[in-house]
């Protein structure tokens, strides 16, 4: 049993390789066709006339997950000092599944959400299709909540008592003891959980789809439609062939890459964090 | 244990600075705004939903007249229950060697944490391109329901494996100690004495699995296809809720269908995540 046992753990290891295998064998090929420098700095998208430029994209996730992190930092922070030093336990005890909830809804309900309620919203207020930079920032900024709130709570709850203590008896506030001693100490952990919340913001696919508008140029205004790494691949996969196919794949290289740097990062911040 | 103070304001204080009023303003508001958006979220797809599932949408054929979703919660259920096949055991197996069998802190232990965190992090389009490489051609499965379940097995091994060690570490040593005092060999201990205990903690995370499972898209539109059929087999295609919910949207023309199948995505979710909120607080209670 032992030897089934190891063998099973060993299937995490096995997963990952075999993942970075068929992902770097079948984008390799792209690549001794059309040159990197082209395919990641080219500004035109256009798989009919063979021409591969994946910056638009590039740019677009950008955009859309600094958006997202922009408005949903804050709310998530804020909420996660609420739930662990202002709310009454009452109130901690009906937030924390309503979050768990907001973490649990699929990625596809909150896309439908956002194409039918956010994008008509948009569009009859601010003119344009609706389907926007804007319009898919805000939705992954609530797709990014429970993550961040769940790791902001946590890093805050971590903190020591006595941190608290020691500002009260020193004359400060409720208030300021908060925001001054126990939010500067749960800081590292509340970073790592941005980051954290960065790397399911540029993965997030069917979501995106539904409500970017999907324009394969750069995006130039926040009213304006912008394509994302993940959408490129899942909307053009269905029926590209030979090269078209080929540069798909490599986009999802690109994106691994991306998302591989970003979970580097996390576990980086987390292993300083738990040496201090 | 100090008791965490949630409201000074009964600590005399002289004259409160107003900016710490605004700063607990700002928070109560965030707060709101996370609750509100999940409200809206939720009334939203129900009132716009509901008046929609009719008999209807659960025809047992499928027809483009009645958009049934039948054949739809067949293929997810199937989805799921194959999913889950493949990952509880390797999942709960896995979890066994690491907190039972590895000496904690070796190298291996070590390697598969930071594995089983990089495949937590890889995004749901990659597992799709992953599975359409590796499953549909290079395995020659096709667009079917196998390959659809193999790819998410994958992605949902993660949450079981790291949720069943934690489980596992968490039961006190004295347990193992007994029953090992008792004449009792290693993998009986474990089997018998120590898995029995963490069975809440890893059937929290299965049944969040089962969420996952339930919503997944973007790994199923390449794998398992998007034909709408029962897969009555496991080489033959066919769409879970998810997926239909993407092609209708996609076509745009029954869309309060759309809604009616969002309300019972829901549904599911929020029954999974009550399930396992409700085990999880039992296990906190009893220990």
């Amino acid at each position: 049993m032992r030897w089934l046992f190891l063998a099973s753990a060993c299937v995490c290891i096995l997963a990952v390789a075999v993942i970075c295998a068929f992902l770097f064998v079948n984008g390799m090929p792209f690549f001794t066709k059309y040159s990197v420098i082209e395919f990641l700095t080219g500004t035109t998208w256009a798989p009919l006339r063979n021409v591969f430029g994946i910056l638009p994209m590039i740019v677009g996730s950008f955009y859309v997950t600094m958006g997202a992190l922009l408005i949903g930092a804050p709310i998530g922070i804020l909420t996660a000092i609420l739930m662990a030093r202002f709310a009454n336990s009452t109130v901690v005890k009906v937030m924390k599944p309503a979050v768990a909830l907001l973490a649990g809804i699929p990625s596809i309900v909150y896309g439908f959400f956002g194409l039918m309620l956010l994008v008509p919203l948009i569009r009859v207020n601010f003119g344009g299709t609706g389907k926007s930079v804007l319009v898919a920032s805000i939705l992954l900024s609530i797709m990014i909540l429970p993550t961040i709130i769940q790791t902001s709570e946590a890093a805050l709850g971590a903190v020591p008592n006595s941190y608290y203590e020691g500002s009260l008896a020193l004359g400060a506030t409720h208030e300021s003891s908060v925001f001054r001693t126990i939010l500067p100490a749960a800081r590292p952990g509340i970073v790592s959980g941005v980051v954290l919340a960065l790397g399911r913001a540029i993965g997030e696919t069917t979501a995106i789809i539904m409500v970017a508008g999907n324009n394969a140029r750069m995006p130039v205004d926040l009213l304006k439609g912008v394509r994302t790494l993940t959408v490129n691949v899942l909307m053009e996969m269905g029926y590209a062939a030979d090269l078209h196919a080929q540069s798909l794949i490599a986009t999802g290289v690109v994106l691994f890459v991306i998302i591989m740097a970003i979970n580097f990062l996390f576990s980086f911040l987390n292993r300083r964090r738990v040496m201090q | 244990m100090s008791v965490i103070i949630r409201n000074a304001s009964s600590i005399p204080r002289p004259n409160r600075h107003w900016g710490s009023k605004l700063l607990k303003a700002l928070c109560w508001l965030a707060g709101v705004i996370t609750i509100g958006v999940l409200g809206l979220i939720v009334v939203y797809i129900c009132v716009k939903g509901i008046p929609y599932l009719t008999g209807d949408l659960f025809a047992f054929k499928y027809n483009s007249e009645n958009v049934s979703m039948f054949h739809a919660i067949v293929n997810t259920l199937s989805m799921t229950f194959l999913a889950l096949l493949f990952s509880v055991p390797v999942g709960v197996f896995g979890g066994i060697y690491l907190a039972e069998y590895a000496k904690p802190g070796s190298r291996l232990v070590k390697v598969v944490r930071v594995t089983a965190e990089t495949l937590a992090g890889i995004p749901s389009i990659i597992y799709g391109l992953f599975g359409m490489m590796a499953f549909v051609v290079a395995l020659k499965m096709g667009n079917s329901l196998i390959a659809g379940a193999l790819t998410l097995a994958i992605m949902t091994l993660p949450l079981i494996l790291r949720q069943t060690e934690e489980s596992l570490l968490s039961v006190p040593m004295s347990y193992r100690e007994g029953s090992f005092g008792l004449g009792a060999g290693k993998l009986r201990t474990t089997v018998r004495i120590v898995l029995p205990v963490a069975t809440p903690g890893i059937l929290a995370a299965v049944l969040l699995s089962i969420g996952r499972i339930a919503g997944e898209t973007a790994a199923l539109v390449f794998t398992s296809g998007t034909v709408a059929q029962i897969s009555d087999t496991l080489g033959t295609s066919g769409r879970t809720l998810a997926v239909h919910l993407f092609v209708l949207q996609q076509e745009g023309l029954h869309i309060n269908q759309a809604f009616a199948v969002a309300v019972v995505l829901l549904v599911i979710v929020a029954l999974m995540n009550a399930l396992s909120f409700y085990i999880a607080k039992k296990l906190t209670k009893k220990g």
